[in-house]
């Protein structure tokens, strides 16, 4: 067949471990990409996609070596091809966009100047037609003006145009396979969905053969004409596209789709049990085994083959994978969120505005902020004990620097923050007591950086006992157990270590240090964005869980929609530091919203080939919020003229109580732009 | 699950650790080697004055210049003495000077550094820039001030080193505690509202500790170094007292007719300062810190 273009073969890849057994990161791969085909890989962190996407090119990471098998590009085995014939190949015949490309450009060399060295290496084109081929390419990735583009420096562009030109300088030597990995994590909602598009337009327009490795069915969704689903270093599950989404006869995929929280259902997804196991600690039986519901005995004394369904021209390694056949997503299990909200108000922001700005002598020796333009500006939220209120809003829009000035950490220009109805809150942490410390506490985003590296389970989880309840002993140590065992982590994990956990039980140790004060408010800053899809669902339902034990209110803030859906009561959309919309999340999610939630919302990458984004609004960055006038003006596409720019935009309440910031009637914004 | 035990170990006392992490350092050959030179310096430095086969310094003028033989093994120098007593002797002095005067570089330069990394802003400015200009005068010149003011003793030489040495430390001490604050564990601790004291004891310290450990036992090569030239130049330890420095310069216009008593102090300075080096480079690797990333000198 010579439309095959990358053929892997029996593809293994380990490393020794410090006992000197050898350990598979890829066991016995095989696959074909095709010409002009685009192929997911998807699977979670540690699956061994990213060093497959690498094997394709030829590379194999350091400390790693390639243990059988080959990978065949135009009949050349790149993994035994000499470093001199290889180099020959990458950049030209087979071009890689890492993660956070876009970030890795050389800061102090202009965009243009880059594109040429990258023809100059890949190409063989003088310097006229690399003229000409530099404004060609930053034409076909669709940034505006190539001139002017390729005459600034990587940092005057915003995150998504810097991913444009990476693709860019990828398209420079008209490679025939395009590896991606991760292209768009890390880029904003908006950001990342237009990037997308454009991939689908290169490869439509190149026919260029991309591999497209991401942990987020939602993107491979929006690609790829196959996916392969790994786990644990093996293909689990292989075929079109919309087969594996519609009707995935993997029970790892199975469980994956549905804990993938969706725009269109309320409620939390059904989590799966567990997590990947670290490589090389499978002895025998199905990789998948403890976590599986379909499980029976065979499966935990053999391992299944990867089996080709002609009929379903589908690949899958499973025993009862029959079992799946009939089954389809739609049966996806939802918990209704049964909140226990109360009327009374637990923390309400008045007015406050927060300013980032550089403090000029005079205010400093008074004492005061003074910014007309201040980052965050008029925020009024009243929030109900026992809600869950999300704030959501793009990259920058000050969702957590609010947060800081609710736990005392960032002080407020203005605004007061009152607690339980009658205590003042002050913004600055010296001016609280500890009490008043005690029932705010924080879980963040990337537990990595929030535990201590140096400290044990136990450790971390005793710091606030012995701080606000002086818990000593045999009783320090009861509470420790104690909260392990709510966040489902067992007595054996005190005496671990951070590294020594998966990034899911990390975010329960710090759970466990939230719940540990007792709090009345916990503030969630992206919990789960750090997470893998598969354990995200259980840390959401743990957390509702808990909330549900002890009544506890989150303020959670979010950039994923339909997370924010599925666990929140209330949502605040912001953008550029200020209110654009507020209301019970059904309502929100639903017409008539302001032009921006539209925008989020059609940003919104569904693991579903049905369900397209929509983008209304260019994804432009801007720098600060207009002086006047609505702040949204700049990217707002059913802008009504004059009075946008001029006049703040007043608070407008729909039927169901939503209330929306914009001069367009709620009659109006009714009517749906598509 | 047998491979399992890789993934998991169980918290482990300080003396498990610190086993653990020779072992790991002696598991690479260099430093074997260095670890191997370090102990055999340290060993020696203790029981060199009861092994020493004579008097260090029995003056003979009869015995002046003697090649080796089986008598004097390294010969004897231009007093009649034995230069393989006064060699195997010759490092007491610098080892513990040195030494005492790294720590006091690792203390004041470690705290220095994380109050700069945590308060930041002005102070660490106005701080730096003292720190920095300290930096740009030549040590040796400084060093000489000192000692012709203050004179050569142990109380002057100890300090006056580790003050000169410490200044790389704050340096170091202060770009790893600006790396750790940023971290939101240091912003929990925060938010919780421990004290200052506890962030920097709990939070900070066991953060910093070893790149601030390592940059230390580094330190302590280059000040070996510095006091041996100090010696050189006769400001370090006095005569008759036996030292490498001292041996060196003594014996450098005699080198063309009697090589044997200028080489020996060399190869034991300059081993020393070698297993120091390679003991410092694997006790970073085995701690996981990249040297290669901080700043030089
Ligand atoms: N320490 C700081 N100094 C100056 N400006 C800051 C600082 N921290 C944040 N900002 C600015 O304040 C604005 C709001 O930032 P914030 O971190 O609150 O956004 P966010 O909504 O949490 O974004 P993300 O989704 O990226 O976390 C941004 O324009 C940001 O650049
Ligand atoms: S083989 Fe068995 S354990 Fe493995 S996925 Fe299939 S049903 Fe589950
Ligand atoms: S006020 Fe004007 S600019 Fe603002 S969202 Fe409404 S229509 Fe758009
Ligand atoms: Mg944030």
């Amino acid at each position: 067949m010579t439309d095959i273009i990358q053929k892997v073969k029996n593809l293994s890849i380990g490393f020794r471990s410090k006992k000197g057994d050898e350990i598979l990161i890829l066991k016995n791969i095989s696959t074909n990409i095709k010409k002009g085909e685009t192929v997911g890989i998807v699977g979670e962190s540690g699956s061994g996609k990213s060093t497959l996407a690498l094997a394709m090119m030829g590379y194999v990471k350091h400390g790693l070596y390639t243990i059988g098998g080959e990978c065949q590009f135009n009949s050349l085995n790149l993994l035994k091809m000499k470093s001199k014939d290889l180099e020959k190949i990458r950049g030209r015949k087979i071009a890689m966009i890492p993660q956070n490309a876009g970030q890795a450009l050389t800061p102090n060399l202009k965009i243009g100047y880059q594109i040429d060295e990258a023809l100059q290496l890949h190409s063989d084109l003088d310097e006229k037609e690399r003229e000409k081929k530099i404004s060609e390419l930053l034409n076909k990735v669709r940034l505006p003006s190539p001139e002017t583009i390729a005459l600034r420096y990587p940092h005057e562009l915003s995150g998504g145009q810097q991913q444009r030109v990476a693709v860019a300088m990828a398209l420079a030597g008209t490679p025939d396979l395009l590896l991606l990995d991760e292209p768009t994590t890390g880029l904003d909602v908006t950001t990342q969905a237009h990037v997308l598009e454009l991939l689908n337009f290169i490869a439509k327009d190149t026919g260029t053969s991309m591999v497209y490795v991401s942990h987020d069915l939602g993107a491979i969704a929006q690609v790829s004409d196959r996916i392969i689903v790994m786990y644990s270093g093996e293909i689990v599950l292989e075929g079109p596209s919309r087969d594996i989404l519609k009707r995935p006869i993997h029970p790892y995929t199975h469980g994956l789709l549905k804990s993938i929280p969706k725009l269109s259902l309320a409620g939390l997804p059904e989590s799966m049990p567990g997590s990947q196991p670290q490589p090389g600690t499978i002895q025998s039986g199905c990789s998948f085994f403890d976590r599986c519901n379909f499980s029976d005995d065979n499966c935990k004394n053999n391992s299944p083959q990867l089996e080709f369904l002609k009929d379903l021209n589908t690949s899958v390694r499973c025993f009862n994978y029959e079992k799946l056949v009939n089954e389809s997503q739609a049966s996806q299990t939802i918990n209704k969120i049964k909140n226990k909200s109360q009327d009374k108000e637990i923390l309400n922001l008045s007015e406050v505005s927060i300013s980032y700005a550089k403090q000029k002598l005079l205010d400093q020796i008074f004492n005061r902020i003074s910014d007309d333009n201040p980052t965050v500006k008029d925020i009024n939220i009243n929030i109900k004990k026992g809600e869950t209120i999300a704030l959501v809003g793009e990259s920058g829009s000050g969702k957590s620097t609010i947060l800081k000035s609710i736990a005392g950490l960032l002080r407020t220009k203005d605004g007061l923050i009152r607690f339980d109805e009658n205590r003042n809150l002050s913004s600055d942490l010296k001016e609280r007591d500890p009490n008043d410390l005690r029932i705010i506490q924080l879980i963040f985003q990337n537990p990595d950086e929030s535990l201590n590296p140096n400290h044990t389970v136990e450790e971390i989880i005793a710091q606030p006992l012995k701080l606000y309840f002086g818990l000593k002993g045999e009783e320090l140590k009861k509470n420790i157990i104690d909260l392990l065992q709510k966040v489902r982590l067992g007595e054996f994990y005190t005496s671990r270590y951070p590294r020594q956990l998966s990034g899911g039980e990390k975010q329960r140790v710090a759970v466990a240090r939230a719940f540990a004060a007792k709090p009345d408010i916990i503030l969630c800053d992206e919990v789960t964005s750090a997470l893998d899809v598969s354990v995200q669902a259980a840390v959401l339902n743990l957390l509702q869980q808990l909330k549900e034990d002890f009544g506890t209110t989150y303020i959670f803030v979010s950039h994923d929609l339909a997370v924010v859906r599925a666990i929140s009561d209330r949502v605040a959309v912001l953008y550029q530091g200020r209110l654009c919309e507020v209301g019970p999340s059904n309502d929100v999610y639903k017409f008539p919203s302001h032009p921006y939630t539209e925008v989020l919302l059609g940003a919104v990458l569904e693991p579903d080939p049905d369900i397209k984004p929509k983008l209304v609004a260019e994804d432009i960055v801007e720098e600060r919020p207009p002086e006047k006038g609505c702040s949204f003006q700049g990217r707002c596409s059913r802008i009504i003229g004059d009075i946008c720019k001029k006049e703040i935009p007043p608070w407008q309440l729909t039927d169901s109580g939503n209330a929306i910031r914009c001069h367009i009637p709620i009659k109006e914004l009714q009517k749906e732009q598509f | 699950m047998k491979l399992d035990s890789i993934y998991k170990e169980e918290k482990k006392s300080a003396f498990a650790k610190l086993s653990e992490i020779i072992i790991t350092m002696a598991s690479r050959p260099s430093g074997l080697i260095g670890l191997s030179i370090l102990v055999f310096h340290i060993i020696l430095a203790f029981i060199s004055p009861y092994i020493a086969p004579h008097d260090f310094k029995a003056i003979d003028p009869t015995l002046m210049l003697q090649a080796p033989s089986a008598q004097y093994w390294f010969g004897t120098d231009d007093l009649g003495r034995d230069v393989f007593t006064r060699t195997i002797l010759g490092g007491r002095t610098a080892l513990t000077i040195t030494f005492f005067g790294s720590l006091i570089a690792l203390l004041w330069g470690g705290l220095l550094g994380i109050f700069c990394g945590l308060v930041g802003g002005k102070i660490d400015d106005v701080v730096m820039r003292i720190v920095d200009a300290f930096l740009s005068i030549p040590w040796i010149l400084a060093m000489l001030l000192i000692v012709s003011l203050l004179g050569t003793s142990t109380e002057v030489l100890i300090p006056a080193l580790g003050f000169f040495y410490g200044k790389g430390i704050v340096r170091v001490a202060r770009a790893a505690t600006h790396d750790v604050i940023a971290k939101d564990f240091i912003v929990s601790a925060r938010a919780r509202g421990h004290s200052n004291f506890s962030i920097i004891w709990n939070e900070i310290i066991p953060n910093v500790r070893d790149a601030i450990l390592v940059e230390g036992a580094m330190r302590w090569s280059w000040m070996l170094l510095g006091f041996s030239s100090l010696s050189f130049l006769g400001f370090g330890v006095s005569p008759p007292t036996p030292d490498w420095g001292l041996m060196i310069s003594n014996a450098r216009g005699l080198m063309s007719f009697a090589y044997w008593a200028v080489i020996a102090p060399i190869v034991g300075l300059s081993s020393l300062i070698i297993g120091i080096n390679l003991t410092a480079d694997a006790f970073a690797k085995a701690l996981g810190i990249d040297r290669s990333t901080k700043a030089p000198v």
